[in-house]
């Protein structure tokens, strides 16, 4: 009843996908004339289909956020890359608004020391630019940082920034006050003057 | 398409973008747990198991070659775990104990022989934990064959990697494994 060893080792060769075409032929003309090999065949390729069927090994629904978190914290530099590949407008766009502003307010910070046109006769005193009575100024005079008291005569227009005009009647102004003390009058300012002096004709 | 998905974002995991992790681990949670529940026979511990290996994965992702099959060096962590497990678990008497034959009488074996079970109840519960307490009566190295072979259908070359032993062994114990399993599953 027992067949020889070699045709089970041939039966186990075919289950696994790993048998040569000639030793399958010799392995089915076996089968078809003994009876014995047939049940075990049969028996070999039941139980290969019973610990393979329908396998509903599922573990636990929270199996995965289990694991997440059981991983080790992230570096919060990771968090901050993801969130910048998601949204790649959004982060150009907070760049390119670091960049202006960091210009803008360096640029305002670095004017806060008192300036003055020079070589004008005009008499500085405590954070206060004085035009002498005497004095007549042809041009525009800008001042930056300090008061402005006109006892003369300015022929063009006054611009006061982070300043006050303090000047009495006496003095004469020919053309506007502008004071500018807030950032972003100064940032419009700088503005109008960069496009008057791109358009200015003359 | 999947196993680009993953190859992209194992890529990404070893960059150490966290979030990319979890589509892996979704990806491959239940074979991982199957094959650890085939070798331990417990769900409780198997799901434990499982969640280490995805740890351990994840924390040495570094030294996973990417030129390699992922499942391959995961499923290799998974089984040392289990086997790991299994060994401190308590003395086995029947980790290197040669396959036992039928003879022995429990509880299945007085279920009357020759029953054909309709094709539901294969798949029944009571079924599975049948055949699962079958294969918890072969030695652990016939197991941890057995769950890669017959849960993923992995080649033996594959397993042979795995397991880190030659595929001729692999087939010896697949055969032999499957022998057991047929002569404690002839009467199911």
């Amino acid at each position: 009843m027992k067949c020889n060893k070699e045709i089970v080792e041939l039966m186990h060769q075919y289950l696994d996908g790993d048998i040569t075409r000639d030793a399958e032929q010799r392995l089915r003309s076996h089968l078809q004339s003994c009876e014995a090999c047939q049940k075990h065949f049969q028996e070999l390729k039941r139980t290969v289909a019973l610990v393979t069927a329908n396998i509903e090994l599922k573990p636990s629904k929270d199996f995965t956020s289990n694991v997440m978190a059981g991983l080790p914290k992230e570096k919060k530099r990771m968090t901050a890359k993801r969130w910048m590949k998601l949204h790649p407008m959004l982060t150009a766009a907070a760049i390119f608004f670091i960049l202006m502003f960091s210009g803008i307010f360096s640029a305002w910070n670095q004017d806060q020391q008192l300036s003055y046109p020079k070589g004008q006769n005009l008499i500085v005193e405590n954070d206060t630019v004085i035009v002498p009575e005497d004095v007549v100024i042809e041009d525009d005079l800008e001042i930056k940082n300090a008061s402005v008291k006109v006892e003369g005569e300015v022929q063009g227009d006054l611009i006061l920034i982070n300043g006050e005009n303090l000047s009495a009647s006496a003095g004469k102004i020919a053309g506007e006050i502008k004071e500018v003390d807030q950032v972003f009058n100064w940032m419009w300012y700088k503005l109008k003057d960069l496009v008057e002096s791109v358009f200015s004709l003359d | 398409m999947i196993e680009e998905k993953i190859k992209h974002n194992i890529k990404l995991v070893k960059k150490g973008d966290q979030s990319a992790f979890e589509d892996i681990v979704a990806y491959y949670q239940n074979k991982v747990f199957a094959i650890c529940f085939r070798m331990i026979g417990n769900k409780q511990e198997a799901e434990d198991i499982a969640q280490e290996a995805f740890i351990r994965a994840y924390l040495n992702i570094q030294s996973f070659d990417e030129n390699r099959k992922f499942s391959t060096w995961l499923y290799r962590i998974a089984t040392n775990l289990t086997i790991d497990r299994i060994r401190k678990k308590k003395p086995d008497y029947y980790l290197d104990a040669e396959i036992k034959g039928t003879d022995g009488l429990n509880l299945y074996a007085q279920l009357p022989a020759e029953q054909a079970l309709p094709e539901e109840e294969v798949e029944s519960l009571e079924m599975q934990s049948y055949i699962q307490n079958e294969i918890m009566q072969l030695p652990a190295k016939y197991r941890s064959i057995i769950a890669l072979r017959f849960l993923d259908e992995l080649s033996l070359k594959e397993i042979s990697e795995i397991l880190e032993i030659p595929v001729g062994t692999v087939k010896t114990r697949i055969h032999r494994g499957r022998e057991a399993l047929r002569k404690r599953l002839r009467h199911v």
